[in-house]
């Protein structure tokens, strides 16, 4: 119940924040619920908000087990995007949807993991820390994204906002529930979670990951391919979160723009972390933090007090997540 | 081309690289002195968004400029108190404890700046550090401008270059300092903790970052705005690989990440045609293939990253 009592301590601590600026903090959390879950209509928007967030957490979660270092997953995120704002523009035209979604959802997950291969390898050939090379990679692919969407992507009729060309309206993802934006890219990113969860405990694969992150000599030594284990990782772990960027374009906006992500990839972290890396909690956690994502907007517009409350309390549960491990079997070292 | 060339030699060019080169040098020198004594800290985007923040709102409530940096610095101090609670004491994540403080830190210095400012179209400013007059210094040709016409707080950083070196080379302090970042056990065994070496290092890098942060508000701009810091923290933690973790390297690599900078700066508006952002990019390449070049022979700090804990061999 780890997660519980530190997102309690959070709130908690958070409330404070919130007293600062002249609310009840009650009637706010109150509001953020009521903003969140309050009409049918908040309902599908938080759980739309909860499908990149499942997906860039299992990207986390992934990495972060093996001690994979992911803290690209923001890059890998809008390299994902415009790939499949890119190709579902023009490359696959002439395909039926049935075919055109999965190629492009793929095309994407291969951008993501491209995107993390890099900084893997420098890794594990040359001792290069990956934290460090994937978080400048995020400004660097954000950058391109703002290369692209202004120049060879720029939407004609766009009126001169930097937005890139539109996906194909055949390739949308269809509606899960009518009249609202939720779409079934959320079938997709719970089936990617139970999957991840079969692999990682059910395969000898997902025990080889485990055991090159607790003990990379002791794996090794029992005859575990350690950098081929690692590198796999990597590549489910940025194709994850590439994937999350095109199911955002195929499911949501239908272009790439630069401001498209609030922070999805950074966010992952928090919900891999809340979920103690397991992908099942990832699914839990995310609901979690697109709650606050979508409670803090309503609350803001209700209340007056600052949105960015909605960082502060995912920021300050990753913190008490990580002390409340400490208590638990799992414990993260190093 | 030759346009290209020309920009080298105009004084405004080498006055940027100073002024843009500050807050990179307090940044990386906070940074180092943290991973000297063990302690990696990611905290240090974050904590330089909040020494920017707190330093700007600081003037802007009425305090003097200096009394800004000061308070930032006090700022940084808490937050690295915060991260050493959980590395040092707890012996969490490193990796994971950084990111956290980044989030929090800057996450927390936007909801009090929107707090306790109100914001119009504009983003409310204050009048910043002035260019320090140097008498003969400054008024040399070429030389005058290009060096000594900087605001005071470059030439403290510059001071702290050397102070630090100083410091880890020559006293007491700074060798229990190197040696707890080694082998903090060795450190132990001669009467001393590790532990609370470790706090003080980390609390006291921590206001340097967010000295460096702070700079970015009372004299390169004079506002606060949110993302300002732009990833200047993850550059500084590659300087100081890049440095070897030494402080007059790291001197060295933030001069020459600026020249770097601000020629890129003055080379878009001649170079019409190519994107922005291909230069805007150049800083973060230009890290990555720093850290890349070093890697083979970096000299990390031998108990970088890992807690320790009494008795514990």
């Amino acid at each position: 119940m780890a997660p519980v009592g530190a997102v309690t301590v959070a709130l908690v601590l958070c409330a404070g924040l919130i007293g600062m600026a002249g609310v009840n903090p009650l009637k706010a959390y109150a509001e953020m619920i009521n903003g969140a879950f309050g009409s049918r209509l908040a309902i599908t928007e938080t759980l739309t908000r909860a499908i990149p967030l499942i997906l860039t957490g299992l990207a986390a979660a992934v990495a972060f087990r093996s001690r994979i270092w992911n803290i690209g997953a923001e890059g890998q995120f809008y390299l994902g995007a415009l790939f499949t704002a890119w190709a579902g523009h023009g490359l696959v035209g002439g395909l039926p949807a049935i075919l055109a979604i999965p190629i492009l959802m793929i095309g994407g997950m291969i951008a993501g993991a491209l995107l993390l291969a890099g900084p893997v390898l420098l890794r594990l050939r040359l001792g290069v820390d990956e934290v460090v090379t994937t978080l400048l990679l995020n400004f660097i692919v954000i950058l391109f994204v703002g290369m692209m969407v202004e120049g060879p992507l720029k939407d004609p009729l766009g009126f001169g906002w930097p937005q890139s060309v539109p996906v194909d309206r055949a390739f949308m993802l269809p509606d899960l529930v009518a009249r609202s934006r939720l779409h079934i890219g959320l079938l997709v990113a719970l089936s990617a979670a139970g999957l991840i969860w079969l692999v990682l405990s059910r395969t000898v694969f997902g025990a080889e990951t485990r055991a090159a992150g607790l003990n990379p000599r002791a794996a090794a030594f029992s005859g575990i391919p350690l950098s081929q284990t690692l590198f796999l990782v990597s590549l489910l772990s940025g194709g994850l979160a590439g994937l999350a960027g095109a199911i955002e374009v195929l499911g949501v906006t239908g272009y790439v723009t630069t401001t498209m992500s609030p922070g999805y990839g950074y966010a992952g972290i928090v919900v891999a972390m809340l979920a103690a890396l397991h992908p099942a909690g990832v699914v839990g956690a995310a609901l979690f933090v697109a709650t606050i994502f979508v409670g803090a907007d309503a609350m803001s517009r209700a209340t007056g007090v600052p949105s960015f409350i909605a960082d502060v309390i995912m920021s300050v549960s990753l913190l008490t997540m990580l002390t409340a491990l400490l208590f638990t079997t799992y414990r993260i070292r190093r | 081309m030759n346009e290209a060339l020309d920009i080298l030699t105009t004084a405004s060019l080498w006055a940027a690289v100073l002024r843009i080169a500050t807050p990179l040098i307090f940044g990386s020198l906070g940074a180092l002195i943290c991973e000297r004594s063990g302690v990696l800290n990611l905290g240090i985007e974050g904590i330089m968004t909040m020494g920017a923040m707190v330093g700007w709102l600081s003037v802007y409530l009425g305090s003097d400029l200096w009394t800004g940096l000061a308070i930032a610095a006090v700022s940084g101090a808490i937050f690295g108190l915060l991260h050493a609670m959980l590395t040092v004491v707890l012996g969490l994540s490193q990796h994971v404890s950084g990111l956290g403080i980044t989030l929090f830190a800057s996450s927390l210095s936007y909801y009090l700046y929107r707090l306790i400012v109100q914001v119009g179209d504009l983003p409310p400013t204050i009048q910043p550090f002035q260019p320090l007059d140097i008498p003969v210094l400054s008024n040399l040709p070429f030389l005058g401008e290009a060096v000594f016409l900087q605001a005071a707080p470059t030439y403290l950083a510059i001071a702290l270059v050397g102070l630090t070196a100083w410091m880890l080379n020559k006293t007491p302090l700074g060798l229990a300092l190197r040696m707890t970042g080694e082998n903090p056990a060795a450190v132990e065994a001669q009467g001393l903790d590790p532990i609370r070496i470790r706090i003080g290092a980390v609390m006291a890098g921590s206001a340097l970052m967010a000295v460096g942060g702070a700079f970015l508000t009372t004299v390169a701009f004079n506002s606060f705005f949110p993302t300002m810091v732009q990833g200047r923290g993850w550059i500084c933690i590659a300087l100081v690989v890049f440095a070897s973790w030494k402080p007059g390297k790291a001197l060295a690599g933030a001069l020459l990440f600026a020249l770097f900078d601000a020629y890129q700066l003055r080379l878009q508006h001649v170079m019409d045609g190519v994107p922005y952002q291909l230069f805007l990019m150049a800083p973060y390449v230009l890290s990555i293939v720093a850290l890349v070049l070093v890697a083979r022979r970096a000299q990390v700090p031998e108990a970088l990253m890992m807690p320790y804990r009494k008795g514990e061999r």
